[in-house]
């Protein structure tokens, strides 16, 4: 009824291509925009922002890049969590190497060193490609921690061995640290993660996405009709690469603020990641934002279910989790293989028919 | 979104039901899954059970009912983070996490909160100095002093001379494992011992090329450093190389009855350091028995009572007591506020007689902690187990460790972290 293309005429090409073409879909975005700036920032808390939105929103920036390697370009990554800890480390060098350089400078350059590593790591996938691509990307993980376990120079010589984000501040706003204000970090991290997600939804329906897809569909055809094997995965390890190791970088400064790289970026990372980005739906950057909000929030809402309202155990309740959010994704995985982004995608067509279901 | 929602629903939901009761509360971020919970459980259990415990005999504390906020967090600082923000708006009084990971993550928060800190025995050594960390508390003892104390045992059964011995230390590869190295280098230069460290990776329980290392360079003493199944896994592993168990001594967190109950009888005069007395024997036990275990109120499963982590859980439940009467005493109200508990913390003075009038006489050591010291004296004993009849035998009185060395250690450490921070000493 209200959702359908018809009556909704485009006049010009970039109107024809936009991302929602349909006029409900843009107004709805508009108005998650519009809550997620102006009415969010009012309301957050502390919780709020520690257990939910944070690490919601840098999964998803670690989903987005997982996904274009991934989901796009279709070379299998098992080294997320290790390039997350390039970010992160990177950062923490950068941070205090250069004190009075701007944070969120800070983390861009984190990001553009983490491309370069990923690039690195990538070269073997013009050789080699699935599960000997995914062991080698495997190899990367298990490097990366060892080396910044072992190398005391990027923990800066401390005994522990962590390392701890010092405060910054951005328009005179503490938002790293313990000092930090809860609405500033929240509206810092959700603007780097929209500008980052506007610019992969771009890049993956321009030439170089598609160039991504050709490959992963079918490389030999890919090259035949003109496509680059070389730089197209380079190009996907190096802008994943910086996806990733920017939600480091946030992931160490505002989320943490102390890090220890075999605890925090362990293979378990990567799986966490690679789990959010299957079950959001591969090659769907809608899919990396599902995942992740499924991933960090059904553990979160599960355990204030079970203690808070049922004052079930604590460790009943962690076991439970553990049973639910694995069912949960072998039934989702049955029943829709393309994962959350499919099912909404379903709806969409559900809803043009709607209420005429013929 | 519509998880979004459900979440949404469902903290607003735990938020409106949780009463608004005049009360002290005492989180415990404990861990009763994954890996370390063989140390976790029964901590949380003894920390739980001693404050049941002082509602159902004594009626609380000075009158006001206490309330144990039990979050789990499997040992994961994510998960801790949550537990912390969970927790710190319901008048949570003093953190114990168990967790030198979580710790490092709380010390900015918590400092920033205004509520205490007690990492009895882990976490940041330097946080010894009161001077720059205000809010955060690690007495009777801390990793550095434990170092020292290995090694002043080692001297003391080497007639104070261990030049030329080989010393390795396996570590769990960890901001926990790490911290003890600087210590023990720099008393490897003043005792002239050699040392070689061997990093175990999380969760520790693959070792064999630890092990082939240390059965290859045939070391003199092992000192391991391990947490959870790490330390089974280790006292087993030496056993097969059938190291001698009595040159192998482990920090106080590789010291309890399930790290080498699994090894059987080879794992016997195995030595480890120990912050409190060990086994039963005391008053307050047949209180337990009588008002938290008979009346069905136990934590758990019920069957830790007398373990090492278990008496290490009331040991930190009773410090925390202490405190809570300390800061009533000083302000002079019954339902004090995490601020006063701080105050209680710093002015805290453990005697014998405090320690006998709690029920558990000669537990720990007498210490007293000030202004400028949140660390206590240090002090250690050392336990050796007899694997025939499976308890923990005190070889050794409680010992001073090398403080000249560590207190330099503690001071350039802390310095550091003022200067990171911008914060300028107290208590001057």
């Amino acid at each position: 009824m209200f959702y359908r293309e018809a009556g909704d005429f485009k006049t010009s090409y970039s109107a024809d291509s936009q991302t929602f073409p349909i006029a409900f879909d843009r107004y709805r975005y508009w108005v998650v925009l519009a809550v997620a700036y102006c009415v969010v920032p009012f309301i957050i808390n502390d919780y709020w922002l520690n257990a939910v939105l944070l690490p919601f929103l840098i999964y998803a920036v670690a989903a987005i890049g997982l996904n274009i390697l991934t989901g796009y370009c279709g070379q299998v990554s098992l080294g997320t969590g290790g390039f997350m800890a390039v970010g992160a480390y990177a950062c923490y060098k950068m941070m205090t190497s250069f004190p009075d350089l701007n944070i969120m400078i800070v983390i861009l350059l984190s990001g553009l060193i983490t491309a370069a590593v990923g690039f690195l790591f990538g070269l073997p996938s013009l050789r080699i490609k699935g599960f000997y691509l995914a062991v080698a990307t495997l190899a990367a993980q298990f490097f990366l921690v060892w080396l910044f376990n072992k190398v005391p120079w990027f923990y800066n010589y401390s005994a522990s061995g962590q390392i701890n984000a010092p405060e910054r501040e951005i328009f005179g706003l503490v938002i790293t640290g313990a000092q930090s204000v809860p609405w500033a970090v929240y509206l810092s991290v959700l603007s780097v993660v929209i500008l980052l997600a506007l610019l992969a939804r771009n890049l993956t329906r321009g030439n170089l996405g598609r160039q991504w897809m050709a490959i992963r569909d079918m490389d030999i055809a890919a090259e035949i009709i003109g496509v680059n094997p070389l730089k197209a995965k380079l190009s996907a390890f190096a802008i994943s690469s910086f996806y990733v190791g920017v939600s480091g970088a946030m992931f160490f400064v505002f989320y943490l603020g102390a890090v220890e790289v075999g605890e925090v970026f362990g293979i378990q990372k990567s799986f966490i990641v690679l789990f959010m980005v299957i079950i959001g739906g591969l090659g769907s950057i809608f899919g990396s934002f599902a995942g992740a909000a499924f991933m960090v929030l059904m553990p979160v809402l599960l355990k204030n279910v079970m203690v808070g309202q049922f004052g079930w155990p604590t460790d009943l309740a962690a076991h439970f989790e553990f049973v639910i959010v694995g069912l949960l994704i072998v039934v989702f995985l049955i029943l829709e293989p393309h994962g959350l982004a499919q099912l909404w995608r379903l709806a969409k067509e559900k809803l043009r028919l709607w209420p005429f279901p013929h | 979104m519509k998880f979004t929602k459900l979440a949404a629903a469902a903290v607003a939901a735990t938020m409106a039901a949780s009463p608004v009761l005049a009360d002290l509360v005492f989180p415990s971020l404990s861990y009763r899954t994954g890996p370390y919970a063989a140390g976790g459980i029964p901590f949380a259990d003894g920390y739980a059970d001693y404050f049941t415990l002082i509602n159902e005999r004594d009626g609380g504390i000075g009158g006001v009912k206490t309330r144990v906020l039990e979050c789990e967090t499997g040992y994961n600082t994510e998960k801790g983070v949550e537990c912390y923000e969970a927790t710190k708006g319901e008048g949570a009084l003093v953190y114990q996490p168990l967790s030198t990971g979580i710790t490092y993550q709380l010390i900015p928060k918590a400092s920033a909160d205004g509520i205490p800190v007690h990492s009895m025995g882990y976490g940041r050594t330097s946080a010894a100095n009161g001077k720059v960390f205000e809010w955060i508390f690690n007495y009777p003892a801390n990793y550095w002093t434990g170092a020292s104390s290995v090694i002043n045992h080692l001297l003391d059964i080497n007639d104070g001379d261990i030049s030329g011995k080989k010393v390795a230390l396996v570590y769990h590869n960890s901001a926990y494992g790490k911290e003890p190295i600087r210590t023990l280098e720099e008393l490897s230069k003043k005792h002239g011992f050699g040392l070689t460290t061997l990093a175990v990776d999380h969760p520790g329980q693959e070792q064999k090329s630890q092990w082939l290392q240390i059965r290859r360079e045939k070391p003199d003493y092992v000192v391991l450093w391990g947490w959870g199944v790490m330390n089974q896994v280790a006292i087993q592993e030496a056993t097969n190389i059938r190291f001698p168990m009595e040159n192998m001594i482990g920090i106080w967190w590789s010291g309890a009855e399930i790290d080498v109950l699994p090894a059987g009888d080879k794992a016997h005069n195995y030595k480890a350091m120990a912050l409190t007395n060990v086994g039963n024997d005391y008053p307050i036990y047949s209180d337990i028995q009588k008002h938290v275990v008979d009346t069905g109120k136990a934590a758990g499963a019920g069957d830790q009572l007398g373990t090492v982590p278990y008496n290490r859980g009331l040991y930190a439940a009773m410090l925390a007591h202490q405190a809570v009467l300390k800061a009533q005493e000083i302000h002079e109200v019954a339902d004090i506020t995490p601020a006063m508990m701080r105050d209680g913390m710093e002015a805290l003075e453990m005697t014998e007689e405090v320690m006998a009038a709690a029920g558990m006489p000669n537990f720990g050591p007498s210490f007293k902690v000030s202004c400028e010291n949140h660390g206590g004296p240090g002090l250690a004993s050392v336990v050796q187990w007899d694997a025939t009849a499976k308890v923990w035998n005190n070889i050794s009185a409680y010992r001073e460790a090398d403080m000249d060395l560590i207190n330099g250690l503690i001071e350039e450490d802390s310095k550091a972290y003022a200067d990171e921070n911008n914060i300028t000493e107290r208590c001057n």
